[in-house]
């Protein structure tokens, strides 16, 4: 923590206005409060089983299906999103959530994510915020068995694998037993959220992938008669043959056909042509974008991965950036999901991270690369001294690069660094096809994340 | 869904002998079904109600992410609903021997639903004929008014587990409504005296010596003059008293259901009269599942009970005792970590059979301090059974766990409260032992039963539909509130105010300066009462005091 620290002094000493020092001293204590060394959690706390929880059927292991996988709509989801549409014109806030729901693909594939949720609001009793150390007014858990009171019994790493959950950043666990594909989810979007289709995929790329289709023709026999081309062939036949003559009209009863003039459709091995993107997800983890808007970045960026794989026809890489004033790449969406906040902000080294692999592993060869970033706004890079070069490098390969700025609130309504420095340079101006920036406040609700997703991939 | 074959039926005909030789009491039909996954496909969503109301939420996966039990005040996914008969469900490929324990159990479990007295207002009708008139009704309306029904279901539900379960209670004990008057007298006593965050005992104590002393020195009138003297010195007391009659006299004042059903204007004009309906059978549907949530450690436990001292009694399956063992200790084994109800409800029985076999349940039990005294006490008056059967027909979890989770018990099962605390270095959740105490175990246990919040209704001048929050030491949850006064505000048709209160974090470790003191305080925060404003489907959240 001491280099943060320092870190904070070099910015000191260039000079800073009160607000930048506010929001720069706010970070630093929060990460100092904390005190280790590697302050970012990788998840919640792990949840207690509930007494409720234990019902008949799953003790006298009976093997009745879970009433859960059940929930599998009954009603198409076209109908409910439609009923939710009417929601809305009815007057009432829509109810069925998409994308709040992830479960990262264990070995590479992209099995994520649950289709349509809800909540039922009802006022019960939330907990007493718990302190850091997870003691609060916790009640604890029941216990049996040996052990002198104060003896640890047990102990659980907190890097553990979990099943998908449905908060984000400090949310919490709880698996999801419903499956469905990105792809599934990206194509809702589009079809009902009316996201837009991508204008240029990229370059085509063959890959060893072959599809079947009936492409090739084939005279004498096949699969599908091609009608034109035959008509066509048996003219040809007869106008060589004499039998039709210019200007003199065509007997079409008298034309003769030759078995080698039908023409069909064939199935045939057709090599795939494909296009390929990778895309950059990349989130602030500091201090500063504690709660709400990690939630919503963090929301954004499924739904804009769910997007891009079915734009993409699943073939879409992923790569997971955290930062706070240091980046560091994480191996799947898991992680990047629920790593805990902390620490102070800079964005430069996640754009420099970023750059780096790009040009390492060649990545602009053969791909078409998204970068999207989340992040509060705050920046201790004030003027964006170091980032926009970074970003103008990025610019150079990205086929789009998307920030969102979730306000977090903290100091009223005045506009963030990042927002300031990135209006100042003219970037997003002058390079408008590349470069998106979509600004929401910390209340934002589902709709309004899609909205910024269409602000940002349009 | 099929019943179960005549062969199965005639076994468990022959459970239902023995559990009644045993002193089990319960109706002689019940209905057995085989379930397949098609059926639970349709069973799932409507909590094993065959015939529940539709509803388009049980077509959607719900989140569960915020306290699943807190919002749903049943049990779903049950082997047995109360009904009349009560239906039971198994797998297909069940061998005998497993039928036989799942149907003691279940016996076990219609045993307590047909005799706990918290269960009393599900006794005089079908509930599975009941939902299938009421979906029926709601099919109805939905050909008539559409999607609105829909709304005013989903508006209903917001506030379905706030219905007045205890005072349905108290009515069906054939107690008077509302008990005793509230009398000038009481008034000042036990409301007036005591408001205010810090009500002086001192003067309470004096004022009740002051009242002896009157009615000492004046036999006849010493009351009226008592209430002379405190009418004269505090002026407005009578006119608090007179509206706090009023307040109690009105229905529904901790269900808002009712009390929305009562006096909304919105739903007793003549076209809105139809929601009444929707919420008559919201609200009944949620009283009848009120009881099983409340009675789920005494229920597990009940059956638990039951099924072993059963199931090795029946001559019938000798053989199986193995097969039993294993399922039996995956139903009943205390875990090392977590509350399983079956294990704690089931050896809470047992204990207090133990205990009552003794005679250890009276007076001259707790009244013997010596330990080894204690230890050797022993009436022998074999009163275990009828002490037992007393507990399942008048107890419910709450009463069963704070009354009986004693020291010898935790002692003897050797429990313990779990705590949990992150250790840094290694980055591991340790779960340690922290506490062998019964009162923290017993503490413990409470805090994990189901509660909703205490919300009471009133109405305000202008018409404002005010809910007031009992504190309890816990806030409301905030991100609902809003979707709650939404439909509030609705089926009110005007202003809805809530008030609550919201834990506000004391930033003591904060310096004005930024600087942040070297060791970590404990965290500290403050409580404070906020209103919550419901008013054209905007929220507002204002500070209140």
């Amino acid at each position: 923590m001491k280099t943060l620290r320092q870190l904070a002094q070099e910015l000191e000493a260039r000079g800073l206005s009160a607000e930048q020092r506010r929001v720069i001293e706010y970070e630093l204590a929060l990460a100092e409060r904390s005190g280790a060394a590697d302050v970012h959690l990788p998840g919640p706390a792990p949840a207690a089983r509930s007494l409720y929880s234990y019902v008949d059927p799953d003790l006298f292991a009976q093997g009745l299906p879970s009433p859960v996988a059940s929930m599998v709509a009954a009603q198409s989801l076209d109908h409910l999103l439609q009923r939710d549409l009417q929601r809305e014109q009815d007057g009432f806030p829509r109810k069925i959530r998409i994308g709040k729901l992830v479960k990262p693909g264990r070995d590479g594939d992209d099995k994520v994510v649950v289709i349509p949720t809800t909540v039922e609001e009802k006022l019960i009793h939330d907990s007493v915020p718990e302190d850091e150390e997870g003691e609060g007014q916790d009640p604890g858990e029941g216990g049996a068995g040996e052990g002198e009171e104060g003896e640890v019994i047990g102990e659980q790493p907190v890097r553990e694998e979990q099943g998908g959950g449905s908060g984000s950043g400090q949310g919490q666990g709880g698996a999801h037993e419903l499956e469905s594909t990105v792809y599934d989810l990206g194509r809702v979007l589009t079809e009902q959220f009316a996201l837009p289709n991508l204008r240029d995929k990229g370059k085509k790329r063959s890959l060893t992938r072959f599809a079947y289709d009936l492409t090739d023709k084939n005279r004498g026999f096949g699969q599908i008669l091609d009608k034109k081309g035959t008509l066509r062939r048996v003219l040809q036949t007869n106008i060589a043959l004499g039998r039709v003559q210019a200007g003199a009209p065509v007997d079409a009863g008298a034309l003769m056909v030759s078995p080698n003039d039908r023409l069909y459709r064939i199935l045939s091995r057709e090599k795939d042509y494909e296009s390929q993107a990778v895309v950059f997800f990349v989130r602030d983890y500091s201090g500063s974008m504690a709660g709400k808007p990690t939630e919503l970045v963090v929301n954004q960026h499924v739904l804009i991965y769910a997007w891009l794989s079915y734009q993409y026809q699943n073939q879409v890489e992923t790569r997971f950036i955290l930062h706070d004033t240091e980046a560091r790449e994480v191996e799947n969406f898991q992680s990047y999901y629920q790593m805990q906040v902390a620490g102070g902000t800079q964005v430069a080294s996640a754009y420099r991270l970023v750059n780096r692999i790009v040009a390492e592993e060649e990545l602009t060869r053969d791909y078409s690369i998204y970068v999207f970033h989340g992040t509060d706004g705050d920046d201790w890079d004030t003027y964006g001294e170091e980032t926009l070069p970074e970003l103008e490098k990025m610019l150079v390969y990205a086929s789009r690069i998307g920030i969102t700025i979730a306000e977090n609130g903290l100091e009223g309504s005045r506009r963030s660094e990042v927002e300031k420095y990135l209006t100042k340079s003219g970037l997003l101006e002058a390079k408008k096809e590349l470069l998106r920036l979509d600004v929401m406040s910390k209340d934002s609700t589902e709709a309004r994340v899609i909205e910024g997703i269409k602000r940002l991939i349009s | 869904m099929e019943l179960i074959s005549q062969h199965a039926k005639r076994i468990m005909e022959g459970c239902k002998e023995r559990a009644r030789q045993a002193g089990l009491r319960f109706g002689d039909e019940t209905l057995e079904y085989i379930v397949t996954n098609r059926d639970m496909v349709a069973l799932g969503p409507k909590v094993m109600i065959p015939t529940l109301y539709d509803y388009w939420v049980q077509d959607v996966e719900v989140l569960r992410e915020q306290g699943r039990y807190e919002l749903y005040p049943n049990n779903p996914y049950e082997t047995v609903i109360n009904t009349r008969p009560p239906i039971s469900y198994y797998n297909d490929n069940n061998p005998d021997w497993l039928n036989v324990m799942i149907f003691y159990h279940v016996i076990g479990h219609i045993d307590l639903f047909q005799n706990n007295l918290f269960f009393r207002h599900t006794w005089d009708y079908d509930f599975a004929g009941r939902a299938l008139a009421d979906k029926r009704l709601f099919a109805k309306l939905r050909s008539e008014k559409g999607r609105w029904v829909d709304y005013v279901i989903e508006f209903a539900r917001t506030i379905d587990n706030l219905v007045g379960y205890f005072d349905l209670l108290a009515e069906t004990d054939g107690g008077a409504k509302g008990g005793r008057p509230l009398s000038l007298l009481d008034y000042y006593f036990d409301i007036f005296l005591q408001r205010g965050p810090k009500p002086a005992v001192s003067l309470y104590a004096k004022e009740i010596e002051r009242y002896n002393r009157m009615r000492r020195e004046f036999p006849e009138d010493g009351e009226l003059r008592f209430l002379k003297s405190v009418t004269e010195k505090h002026r407005e007391l009578e006119a608090l008293h007179a509206k706090k009659v009023q307040e109690k006299q009105q229905v529904g004042r901790t269900d808002p259901l009712r009390f929305l059903m009562e006096y909304s204007p919105f739903l007793n004009r003549e076209e809105n009269r139809w929601m009444l309906m929707i919420l008559e059978v919201i609200r009944s549907t949620s009283l009848y599942f009120q009881p099983q949530i409340r009675t789920k450690i005494l229920n597990e436990g009940w059956a638990s009970y039951w099924h072993d001292t059963l199931f090795l009694g029946d001559d019938r399956i000798r053989g199986h005792e193995v097969d039993y063992a294993i399922v039996n200790a995956k139903v009943t084994s205390m875990p090392r970590v977590g509350l399983n109800p079956y294990a704690l409800g089931m050896r809470l029985f047992q204990y207090l059979e133990q205990q009552a076999d003794r005679g250890r349940t009276g007076l001259a039990y707790f009244q013997t301090h010596d330990r080894r005294k204690r230890q050797q006490f022993d009436r022998a008056t074999g009163q275990g059974r009828d002490y037992i059967f007393h507990i399942r027909e008048n107890y419910c979890d709450s009463m069963f766990v704070n009354q009986f989770i004693d020291q010898d018990f935790v002692d003897q099962h050797r429990l313990f409260v779990v705590g949990k605390r992150l250790n840094k270095e290694r980055m591991t959740w340790q779960y340690y032992v922290r506490s062998r105490k019964a009162a923290d175990y017993r503490q413990m246990v409470a805090d994990s039963l189901y509660h909703p919040p205490r919300v009471e209704v009133r109405v305000d001048e202008n018409n404002v539909l005010v809910l007031d929050h009992q504190f309890e030491g816990k806030p409301l949850l905030r991100d609902f509130i809003s979707g709650v006064m939404l439909g509030l505000e609705y089926l009110w048709g005007g202003e809805v105010h809530l008030y609550t209160s919201v834990p506000i974090p004391v930033k003591a470790n904060r310096e004005d300066d930024g600087q942040v003191r070297e060791e970590t305080p404990k965290r500290i925060i403050e409580w404070k009462r906020f209103r919550y404003t419901m008013k054209d489907k905007t929220l507002a959240r204002t500070l209140a005091e």
